[in-house]
């Protein structure tokens, strides 16, 4: 049985998983899971805010090869 | 039933269905699956209904996913599941990380689905739909989705190298250097052919024209709203976007109507040609934040969107094919494009059947975002077969059309005249019964002055798409809104397409140049940046301009440039898979990646010889107009001798280009072979694969 929390929560999930879907198609990875890995790896570093993560992305997504077909 | 791999490290992998009822099921897809072709192929004299195809399509489909990928995934590939992948050794929260693989399904998606799908297919409609679904499907089975997956795979088993950097390490520096100029020159060709496109699109089109300037003002505010109102909301602004653009192409009609707004927007193919290039120049000069990126979020989204509705329309409203399934241009003397069915179907239709250019995205940001080999083959060969899907639902929005309207928007002038009445005659004679009504009411339905001769697939798909929408969301004068709608989105994704590209040719560019001079290598100089940039612009911009005063429409000679361009790429992406497969002692297997490079290398060089030399060549039409300006001639579209001999030239660029090409493969070819003869003689593996590292070792 499905309650309807879980429900809830599937719909969230998807949610979430569709944002992030866009967001890659735009060049701006996931950045929750950017400051999990800093956190866990590089506690040292400062912790961009999402501004500065957005805007180092845009800027990092036209430097390199094509990332789009014909 | 399972069978063990031999290979130490794989796992037992299961390769045939292991319950009787699942048997059976697979064994009815096949049935319907076969059952659907065969009405597609053997019905004559009744129209076919396009749900047949998309059915037949579809369990094509399934059945080549659930066997033959699996095939390739577990004996030619050897993907396994336990072994760490480059995202998970390098994770680095940024490039490289794992990702849930729907996610990166949809990104991988979303990067090789472009324009190319929805012309190429349209282009061949010429030859009837039969022709072009059977390539479509045949070719992304056993060369397309074996492509992308195959080289999504190296890059996996290393760090997510580029298809130049494997090259280079796989078969010497050499063929690295051959295979990167030619990626350089197609990608230019690209650039050109679909800004071509556009410009066929917007030619005295005020509406078209409107909306699709309307979008550069609508860029800037979205860029400003990004940067500094709601940093990096990409979403919200997307939507606003969406409602700005649907709102331009609302006004677009008032602006078409109106006897002072229009010729501000109305103007012919050589200055759209102009524009484009100082948009492309401006666009890939001022910072990203502020025109492209925002464009770029608008057109995937758009892009995405609009595929999905076009799915929709398509099983919604089932229309019926128009078209025959075979028409009599098979032998040649089609007039969207020359050249009999081999090898011309095989090149007009790249992206979507096979395209080289999808092996770049494969060895791009895709294999740094895969957290399991074992998800490859979903993203790889799955995400090719939804291209390839997209590439049936554009041939069936061509098939559905009225054939004469097909051929009196993709004939040349120089074939049906420029009024309805010489169209209408010259289409009738050709067996494809239309009167000048029919094509005065079309232009009327899509708020058009004209519909003839609009080459370049993306009018002609508007219009498919507009009457399919049409039939599924009815309201007067909603025609006229669905076409200018998918023109503008066509339009969108490609100048988004030609501004990025020339960035990164720019950067291609400016690394050749540092060789010479390294200050010009610095990509902040500014004169390094204008130089590179204008070099760019100029190499697309010259075959652009040349495509807008072709004597046969710029499509017609373009396009067969880019597809044996493309087909090239994608023969050279296939070399390497053949030569990895032999490197690693699997050559049992070298017919999976061997027997398509040798399918497209027959293709491409034919295509290229016949372009070379004989009635359809560049260099007869050099020879024709050359003939004639020394005679004092003149031969329409050129209204003076300097025309004319611009013609000659262009042709001869061209003949030229495609030399080139052909010497390009054969060259590849033979590194190939000497390679693939040395790793054949040694009893070893020699494949340049990172070591085996087990997932199960590495912590997130």
């Amino acid at each position: 049985m499905m309650t309807r929390s879980t429900i809830a929560n599937a719909l969230h999930q998807a949610w979430k998983r569709a944002v992030q879907t866009a967001r890659l198609c735009c060049g701006v990875p996931d950045y929750d899971a950017y400051l999990k890995h800093l956190r866990k790896h590089h506690p040292e570093r400062d912790v961009p805010s999402y501004a500065m993560f957005f805007r180092e992305r845009q800027a990092a997504r036209y430097k390199g090869t094509g990332g789009r077909c014909c | 039933m399972h069978s063990r791999n031999a290979d130490a490290g794989s796992p037992s992998i299961a390769i045939l269905p292991t319950t009787l009822a699942k048997r059976c099921l697979w064994l009815l897809v096949a049935l319907i699956g076969a059952a659907c072709l065969g009405v597609v192929a053997l019905r004559r004299g009744e129209p076919v209904n396009a749900i047949w195809l998309v059915a037949a399509s579809l369990a094509v489909f399934a059945i080549a996913y659930r066997f033959y990928s699996r095939f390739i995934a577990n004996f030619v590939l050897r993907m396994d599941a336990t072994r760490a992948t480059p995202a998970v050794l390098r994770n680095d929260g940024l490039d490289y990380v794992p990702t849930n693989k729907w996610v990166v399904f949809g990104h991988h998606f979303a990067a090789i689905a472009g324009a190319g799908p929805l012309v190429g297919p349209v282009l061949a409609a010429q030859m009837g739909y039969l022709p072009g679904t059977l390539w479509i499907l045949f070719g992304v089975v056993f060369a397309g989705a074996v492509q992308d997956f195959m080289i999504l795979a190296l890059s996996l088993r290393r760090d997510g190298r580029s298809l130049g950097h494997m090259l280079r390490e796989e078969l010497g520096p050499a063929p690295g250097v051959v295979a990167m100029f030619g990626v350089l020159v197609l990608m230019m060709i690209v650039l050109a052919v679909l800004a071509l496109v556009v410009v066929k699109a917007l030619t005295h089109s005020p509406w078209g024209t409107f909306t699709v300037a309307a979008t550069i003002p609508i860029a800037l505010l979205m860029g400003v709203y990004l940067r500094w109102i709601r940093v990096g909301r990409i979403l919200e602004v997307s939507l606003i976007g969406l409602v700005l653009l649907l709102a331009s192409i609302s006004y677009g009609a008032h602006v078409a109507a109106s006897p002072t707004l229009a010729p501000l927007f109305d103007f012919d193919a050589k200055t759209l040609a102009w524009l484009l290039i100082g948009y492309g120049f401006c666009a890939s000069v001022l910072p990203v934040w502020l025109l492209l990126a925002p464009r770029d979020y608008l057109s995937t989204f758009l892009k995405i969107g609009t595929i999905a509705l076009l799915a929709l329309a398509i099983f919604i409203a089932a229309p019926t094919l128009q078209m025959p399934a075979v028409t009599k241009f098979i032998d040649g003397t089609g007039p969207v494009f020359q050249g009999g069915l081999f090898p011309f179907l095989f090149i007009t239709i790249a992206c979507g059947a096979v395209s080289g250019w999808h092996a770049i995205i494969a060895s791009g940001t895709t294999p740094k975002l895969i957290g399991n080999e074992g998800e490859a083959r979903l993203i790889g060969y799955g995400g090719m077969l939804m291209e390839a899907f997209v590439a049936i639902m554009a041939l069936i929005a061509a098939a559905s059309l009225h054939p004469g309207v097909y051929f009196a928007m993709n004939a040349p002038g120089a074939l049906i005249g420029n009024t309805v009445q010489s169209a209408a005659t010259a289409i009738s004679q050709m067996g494809f019964v239309v009167t000048p009504d029919e094509l005065l009411q079309t232009a009327k339905n899509i708020g058009e002055t004209s519909i003839l001769s609009r080459a370049g697939g993306a009018p002609t798909l508007a219009v498919g798409m507009a009457q399919l929408l049409h039939n599924i969301l009815p309201g007067g004068g909603m025609m006229a809104f669905w076409y200018h709608y998918a023109i503008l989105f066509e339009a969108l994704f490609i100048l988004t397409t030609v501004d990025a590209g020339t960035r990164v040719g720019r950067f291609m560019i400016q690394e050749i140049a540092g060789l010479i001079h390294k200050p010009l290598q610095a990509t902040e100089s500014w004169t390094g940046n204008l130089l590179a940039t204008a070099i760019c612009v100029a190499l697309w911009g010259y075959f652009l301009y040349q495509g807008a005063t072709d004597p046969l429409g710029g499509i017609n000679t373009l396009w067969p440039l880019f597809g044996i361009a493309n087909q090239m790429l994608a023969a050279i992406a296939l070399m390497l898979a053949t030569v990895v497969v032999v490197k690693l002692k699997r050559q049992r297997y070298i017919w999976v990646p061997g027997i398509p490079a040798l399918w497209l290398i027959a293709c491409t060089l034919t295509a290229g010889w016949q372009k070379l030399t004989g009635p359809i060549s560049f260099t007869a039409a050099a020879a024709k107009y050359a003939q004639a300006a020394q005679q004092g001639r003149l031969l329409a579209p050129a209204k003076t001798i300097a025309e004319m001999q611009r013609i000659v030239s262009n042709n001869q660029v061209d003949a030229a280009l495609t030399g080139v090409f052909m010497l390009l493969i054969v060259s590849m070819l033979g590194f190939s072979l000497r390679t693939l003869i040395r790793a054949w003689n040694t009893p070893t593996p020699t494949a340049h694969e990172e070591p085996y590292v087990a997932l199960s070792s590495v912590t997130s």
